[in-house]
């Protein structure tokens, strides 16, 4: 009768937490909204510096043709930069994990590649590779150094009593790979992937703001660009806000793909599973 | 190369020895002296028990007799040939998280290049020998303590190996569990005559069990002495008698005088 008690005021009180999570949010973002509104109201600030919401919500539906094909252009160069980060950066690690020698050669220039802003390289791809190409180039390099680090990084922790074990049974270098060290890097590689994907779709922005005054571009962050030249500061806003929906959204499905992965064994994922 | 091969297969046939270690030290990178001076014998078929205090080098004796470790002073000799395989049991459970626990079990197979491992009778079997048929399609965090241990031991049975290499396999098992664990040990080891080399802290566990009983020395490890256990097998009602009860009392007092020497 007690403990049948307990039971359900420890379930109500967690129906209570999961019922704040998402309306906290809510609340919070629609408050944000409404004193934009009423800022932009009270203080009769005219469209062209600040546009009121509802404006910037008129113009994404006025413009919508123009840029959900925007969208789609930048959208693509940032999943092909991730998916190039991927290969590149876990074959990279893998290659790292089998010879130091490599490893020696090659990290000097992945951390080049990772501290110099992207900003900085974007102007030089652009000269060197046709515009397409050097936005897809700046997307890969900022995306790949996380999977490399931190696929490197679960590589390397793999438990020394496993390794042992899979020694003993005369285990070739292959099935140590396979079903030993990538497997226990999964976590690590799916982490290093939610950064990389956001960082990806950064890259793709930078890249087309970069090439927005040779104005051959169609992506999001041309859009950008190119409304801003024109004064149309509502379609600027527009573009942002779907360019930021585009992030959260690209780091939403990395995080479902990670929960679905691990869900039956790791630590990281097994306590949203008790709560489900 | 040839030459020390041949050399140490004479050597071991002539004693009789699967594994024999000879004045063997070893001295980890961070300068702590696991063991020194230590000499052992493993002979086909025996059931032979390291006992020794905490930190007296027994896991890194049975990682040498493995060959996990290579060690830094003496000789390993094992025959030419021998490849009955080998089965360890690590003192953690050491279980792949992300894989169930017929996939942990079944990996010794897998990795000896057998299709359909999971399916493969000797995993059934030596998941039901440890009592977790029920439990084969479940993870290792869903598992306790005692529980991961017993898949590392189903593991280690799955392969049927000829030598048998067991550290503290039931030091977190209660006493029911570890008493079935070790009958069933026995029985295994009985019809099968494999080797088995076993690691333990518990006097009575290694009476029960072995027929040879290795006492060690404190850090660095050496053998202290040795004390065949006579009793026949099976051993059925040996560890109510008045034998256990004095070899029990003669271990004991063994280890104690082990743990004062240096
Ligand atoms: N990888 C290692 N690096 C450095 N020192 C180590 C390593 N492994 C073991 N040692 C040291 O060697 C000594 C013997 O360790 P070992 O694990 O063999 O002891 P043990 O007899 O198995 O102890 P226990 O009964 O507590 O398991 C210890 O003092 C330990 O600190
Ligand atoms: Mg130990």
């Amino acid at each position: 009768m007690n403990a049948q008690d307990r039971i359900t005021r420890d379930e109500s009180r967690q129906r209570l937490e999961r019922a704040v999570r998402v309306v906290l949010p809510v609340l919070a973002l629609g408050a944000g909204v409404l004193a934009w509104d009423l800022l932009v109201r009270l203080r009769n600030i005219p469209p062209y510096i600040l546009p009121s919401p509802g404006l910037v919500f008129e113009t994404l539906l006025n413009d919508w043709p123009v840029l959900w094909s925007s969208l789609l252009v930048t959208l693509t160069t940032a999943f092909e930069g991730l998916a190039l980060a991927m290969m590149g950066g876990i074959g990279l690690a893998v290659l790292f994990n089998r010879s130091r020698l490599v490893e020696y050669s090659l990290y000097p220039y992945a951390v080049i590649l990772q501290v110099t802003p992207v900003v900085a390289i974007a102007p030089l791809l652009l000269i060197y590779l046709p515009q397409p190409l050097a936005v897809l180039a700046c997307a890969w390099i900022v995306a790949f150094f996380p999977v490399l680090a931190n696929t490197t990084l679960g590589l390397n922790s793999v438990d020394r009593n496993l390794v042992d074990l899979f020694r003993l049974y005369g285990a070739s270098g292959w099935q140590v790979l396979w079903d030993l060290k990538l497997p226990a890097a999964l976590p690590h590689i799916l982490g290093g992937l939610r950064i990389a994907g956001g960082l990806s779709l950064i890259g793709a922005v930078v890249a087309e703001i970069a090439a927005g005054a040779a104005g051959a571009g169609s992506g999001l962050a041309y859009r950008i660009a190119e409304s801003g030249y024109r004064l149309n500061i509502p379609r600027m806003f527009a573009a942002l806000l779907l360019l930021s929906v585009t992030g959260v959204a690209i780091f939403a499905v990395l995080s479902l793909v990670t929960h679905l992965a691990l869900r039956r064994w790791h630590e990281s994922a097994v306590g949203d599973e008790r709560e489900a | 190369m040839s030459s020390t091969a041949a050399q140490s297969a004479s050597l071991s046939s002539a004693t009789g020895a699967i594994v024999s270690l000879r004045d063997v030290g070893k001295t980890f990178a961070s300068g702590v002296g696991a063991l020194s001076g230590l000499n052992l014998e493993i002979h086909d078929g025996e059931f032979v028990t390291l006992l020794g205090a905490s930190g007296c080098g027994k896991s890194t004796a049975l990682r040498i007799v493995a060959g996990l470790i290579e060690p830094t002073e003496g000789d390993v000799v094992r025959p030419a040939g021998r490849n009955g395989g080998i089965g360890f049991v690590f003192q953690d459970p050491t279980l792949m998280p992300w894989a169930s626990v017929a996939r942990n079990v079944s990996l010794p197979l897998k990795l000896a290049g057998r299709r359909d491992a999971q399916a493969d009778p000797g995993v059934t079997s030596a998941l039901a020998r440890v009592g977790l048929s029920e439990f084969a399609g479940s993870y290792p965090r869903e598992l306790s303590g005692g529980m991961k241990m017993r898949v590392s031991i189903a593991r280690a049975l799955a392969t049927e190996p000829k030598l048998l290499l067991m550290d503290e396999p039931f030091a977190a098992l209660d006493e029911i569990t570890r008493f079935r664990l070790n009958n069933d040990m026995l029985a295994l080891w009985h019809d099968v005559r494999r080797t088995i080399v076993f690691v333990t802290h518990s006097v009575f566990e290694s009476v029960y069990l072995s027929s040879r009983i290795i006492v060690m020395t404190a850090r660095p490890g050496r053998v202290f002495t040795e004390i065949k256990i006579d009793a026949p097998y099976p051993r059925g009602n040996f560890r109510t008698s008045a034998e256990y009860a004095a070899s029990c009392r003669t271990v004991s007092e063994a280890l104690e005088r082990a743990m004062t020497v240096s």
